[in-house]
């Protein structure tokens, strides 16, 4: 035996009790949609810690302004004026730079524009509701949007989502994979949201709500919202003599 | 008390829901102008290496009804079982193959076609050589953690016989659940989510 460190490292294993259980009753979908059998784990290969990374050179100047990035010249989406920006970082509070993070949303009537849809708040002719960003070297991320408005869904015969946006972001890892949602400060429709009430622990869910940033406010443009994203780390730089990125 | 490790919790996952196309697949859904195409749509070109293949998923609930609101991507190796990835660490990956596809179901019949290369071999941790496989993730609404499995194949049965994941499942009687049968140049991977056929998935 040599006395070196595995070559393939591995990522720290997911904490299952603190994302939601696949089999959550109190969202109706997830009762014939959840697996019943137990997982299997076996260590990290490379097939798990490779994955596709997305360059810079994928984005359109729009990409990150749901605003106006469906808009006719010159018009833009109705509803208040938003920036969303946050850091992608990995379990070691290590910045995670090159990471694709994709959003999509209802407009600010609580609408998607989707062909299920079928709420009676309208479309906005000019709201697409999608958008992409890719982090800078220390993981920075941002866009500008409308604030998204609540909606009624078929669950209960009255549950309303809360006001929220769907991101879904890579790691270098393909098992980095992760799609959430991000909620915003302050909002009394969260606590009552059965999907947010599928994560067990209220810190969790705290971490999906979004922080109100007056300091970084821009005057007579946009509020802003500060919303950080945490992937699985792995023990590959903890030994490394890198720069702290936190 | 001792001194902290200060780690961060991974965010917690919610559901993609069923409104995943506006995100990921905004042209499939018919909101175009916004990004020039949909990515993971393309994993092939003319250049690229390999023997050209179908995948064909379908993913089935617990009553046997075909998901036709679910996203699958894919990800695997090169025909020489190199990962298109900065960490790969055995060589240069095909450039004309990007490894990485993502679909959205037919909306009509549920089906997920990757148009792709068969995949090498990549090895083990141990050294010893995993038989040609294909990861997948899978999201939807209902679903509240990307579900995670492995695509093998079926004409590959001396490989997959001595794979070191499909030899370490306890039940034996579920690695067919892994294994895709092969018509032609296609495969059909029928994934379950629930039920006899459950597919095997993994927490990796």
């Amino acid at each position: 035996m040599k006395n070196s460190l595995p070559e393939v490292h591995g990522f720290f294993q997911r904490d299952r009790s603190w994302h939601p259980p696949a089999f959550a009753p109190g969202y109706r979908s997830t009762v014939v949609r959840s697996p019943q059998r137990a997982p299997i784990s076996f260590p990290n290969t490379l097939s798990e810690v490779t994955g596709p990374v997305f360059g810079h050179a994928l984005l359109g100047e729009l990409d990150n302004d749901l605003t106006i990035n469906y808009a006719k010249p010159g018009e833009s989406a109705i509803g208040p004026r938003i920036v969303v920006y946050g850091r992608v970082l990995d379990e070691n509070g290590r910045p995670v730079p090159n990471s694709l993070v994709e959003f999509w949303q209802a407009n600010a009537g609580g609408r998607y524009r989707h062909k299920k849809d079928t709420y009676l708040a309208p479309l906005d002719p000019n709201f697409g509701g999608c958008g992409r960003a890719v982090t800078d070297a220390e993981g920075r991320y941002w866009f500008r949007t409308v604030q998204p408005g609540a909606y009624p869904w078929p669950n209960g015969v009255n549950d309303w989502r809360p006001a929220h946006i769907h991101f879904s972001v890579f790691g270098p890892g393909f098992v980095q994979r992760l799609i959430t949602q991000m909620y915003f400060e302050g909002d009394p429709m969260i606590w009552k949201c059965p999907i947010v009430r599928t994560i067990p622990d209220e810190r969790a869910i705290e971490r999906l709500i979004a922080k109100l940033d007056m300091e970084a406010t821009q005057p007579f443009d946009s509020r802003l919202y500060k919303f950080d994203i945490v992937l699985r780390g792995s023990n590959s730089t903890l030994f490394e003599n890198r720069k702290e990125g936190n | 008390m001792a001194q902290e490790l200060n780690r961060l919790k991974e965010s917690p996952s919610q559901t993609a829901g069923p409104y995943v196309h506006i995100g990921l697949t905004p042209n499939f859904l018919g909101i175009e102008g916004v990004f020039p195409v949909d990515l993971g749509r393309e994993m092939v070109n003319d250049e690229t290496i390999g023997e050209r293949i179908d995948v064909v998923v379908r993913v089935f609930d617990g009553t046997g009804t075909v998901l036709k609101d679910v996203l699958v991507e894919i990800w695997q190796a090169d025909a020489k079982g190199l990962y298109n990835s900065p960490n790969e660490p055995r060589g240069k990956a095909d450039p004309n193959f990007t490894g990485w596809g993502r679909m959205a179901s037919d909306m009509e019949n549920g089906e997920c076609v990757f148009r792709t290369i068969k995949p090498g071999q990549v090895p083990f941790n141990d050294g010893r050589m995993q038989a040609p496989h294909i990861s997948l993730w899978i999201v939807a609404r209902g679903i509240n953690l990307g579900l995670q499995t492995r695509m093998y194949f079926a004409d590959e049965d001396a490989a997959n016989r001595v794979d070191p994941v499909l030899t370490r499942l306890e039940h034996q009687n579920r690695v067919p659940t892994l294994i895709a049968p092969r018509e032609g140049n296609t495969y059909k991977f029928d994934i379950h989510l629930q039920g006899e056929k459950e597919t095997v998935f993994f927490d990796i």
